[in-house]
């Protein structure tokens, strides 16, 4: 694995050892030491042109945590301000002699076209509303745990249905949560009023509803997605209430959940709008338990592209 | 200890390659002087062979694991504080036999863990990304005496990662070294503590460990040239 860009990048057995691997990377946070010293002498940089909170310190922990040298660089109070391209941008951090670039961009493609201008190892961070396959490979680790197979394999996911609900069109989490679902023989079904569907979305392996309450029912997990109002102009739904009233998770509709399901949420959460604090707050809520695995995960892909030789 | 290193040296001196038997490195090997620790007899001489050759049994590596758990248990004074980390893949079942053989000797159970070493290794750079083990800790390693188990000691480099890799879980009170062969051609000032069997070697040699929990069978053999990865260091 030189880059890792899309989650359909990655066939079952290199999912698998990537779960595998971050079980093991997990025990390194109750350690006293909490390092190894597998990527000393690396050079890891966090190229972000959006905001972060837990995608970028997860890397940079997960880098760390590694003996990684981790460097951030984001668009402000960068020369990103001053008008320099990214390929500038990304040549002049890859001249510097590092050895992993992790990109995130409000451009779909952006850590893709990366990859073509230079040598190092590229990870996409999320570009725009294309993808973002550590949080997916995160969520497929979270997910496995909480089906607690006695045996740690993949085949934990046959059968399993999860829903993804909100905001599909600009989510990146939900595309690259699809195509790895798929890859791992999960059951999904999309989640959305009309106008945050895609277009060509009857191309993608998923059902697709418009009834929160009628999936509800069936989904093993249930996987709600922020509202992205950033990249919103407005028009998408009426008001927010009628969003949380349509495709909120509220607290009477935890009553409607299969007993043993599960929720998760890539976060930020904007609590009330597509997710009640008590479902947040729930016993069956995994929302923490993807916080933790994202540095466990993003070990395991560092050591993974990174580990070996040249 | 230097005088039994080297009587096990020359036990058989026409088995052990000239270079290795001249070179005065009496002080980098030890163990115990008992006759099981000294070199088997092979079937041919090392420097002819150029076919496998079985250079220790089933019987035989059931008295050397039989052996290690007494020395181990003497020189504790007993099991207290023991903990038996087996370094994967081989040194792990190794390690099982030998708290099995402390409970039945002793009616006590040692605990016993997995340490992989993978990430703590020198030659990380020089190969493909390599598979991570499973380590398992049964028990604090604080204040407690940790016996490394390892199937192969050659080079020393695994036992200098196994060594750091102890060193980041916490601080063992005293650190030991067992292995079911010792072959030779330490690079690193490593010494084991438990030695099952020395078996003379040559460098492009491979020490070949099979156990049956994994392979189906109990059997030490030496192949010609082999695949370097496989249970060395």
């Amino acid at each position: 694995m030189r880059h890792l860009l899309s989650a359909a990048d990655l066939d079952r057995t290199e999912i698998g050892e990537i779960l595998d691997l971050a079980e093991e990377m997990s025990l390194v946070q109750g350690r006293p030491v909490k390092k190894l010293p597998a990527l000393r002498g690396r050079t890891v940089v966090n190229l972000f042109f959006e905001d972060s909170t837990r995608t970028r310190s997860s890397f940079e922990i997960a880098g760390k945590w590694l003996s990684a040298d981790v460097i951030n660089i984001s668009a402000k109070g960068s020369s990103v301000s001053k008008g320099e391209s990214l390929r500038d941008t990304v040549l002049t951090v890859a001249a510097m002699g590092v050895d992993a670039l992790v990109i995130r961009h409000h451009a779909s493609g952006a850590p893709w076209q990366a990859s073509r201008w230079i040598d190092a190892h590229v990870l996409n961070a999320g570009d725009g509303t294309h993808e973002h396959p550590t949080q997916a490979l995160l969520d497929a680790f979270t997910i496995r745990r909480h089906f607690r197979r006695s045996v740690p394999d993949l085949s934990g996911f046959e059968g399993k249905t999860v829903a993804i609900v909100g905001d599909i069109t600009h989510s990146r989490v939900a595309r690259s949560n699809v195509l790895l679902l798929k890859t791992l023989g999960a059951q999904v079904i999309l989640v959305a009023p009309p106008t945050l569907l895609p277009a060509g979305i009857d191309t993608w392996p998923v059902l697709v509803c418009n009834d929160f309450d009628q999936v509800l029912p069936h989904a093993d997990i249930v996987m709600m997605l922020r509202v992205q109002r950033e990249r919103m102009a407005g028009g998408y739904f009426p008001t927010p209430r009628e969003y949380t009233i349509g495709y909120g998770l509220t607290r009477p509709r935890l009553e409607l959940m299969m007993p043993g399901a599960a929720i998760c949420h890539p976060g930020p959460m904007n609590r009330g709008l597509e997710i009640s604090a008590d479902a947040a707050d729930a016993a069956n809520s995994l929302i923490l338990d993807q916080v933790a695995a994202g540095v466990s995960v993003r070990m395991s892909v560092l050591y993974e592209l990174l580990g070996g030789a040249e | 200890m230097l005088r039994s290193s080297f009587t096990a040296l020359r036990y058989r001196p026409e088995a052990v390659p000239r270079r290795v038997a001249s070179r005065p490195r009496g002080g980098l090997l030890s163990g115990s002087g008992t006759p099981e620790a000294r070199p088997q007899a092979p079937a041919s001489s090392v420097a002819g062979s150029v076919a496998s050759r079985v250079v220790m049994e089933a019987d035989q590596i059931a008295r050397a694991c039989a052996r290690i758990a007494h020395q181990i248990l003497e020189a504790n004074r007993g099991a207290h504080g023991l903990v038996l980390m087996g370094i994967p893949t081989r040194g792990v079942p190794l390690a099982h036999r030998l708290a099995q053989v402390m409970d039945e000797l002793e009616g006590v159970r040692v605990p016993v863990g997995a340490l992989d070493v993978t990430m703590y290794r020198d030659d990380l750079r020089r190969q493909p990304t390599r598979a991570v083990g499973h380590t398992d800790l049964p028990v604090d390693v604080e204040g407690s005496t940790v016996v490394l188990v390892d199937d192969v000691l050659y080079s020393g480099r695994t036992v200098r990662a196994a060594l750091d890799a102890l060193g980041d879980l916490g601080r063992p009170r005293a650190v030991r070294l067992a292995v079911l062969v010792d072959r030779g051609h330490r690079e690193l000032p490593i010494l084991a503590d438990h030695v099952g069997s020395y078996v003379p070697t040559r460098t492009g040699e491979h020490v070949s460990v099979r156990l049956a929990e994994l392979d189906g069978l109990d059997q030490v053999s030496i192949e010609p040239a082999g695949d370097p990865d496989l249970g060395e260091g």
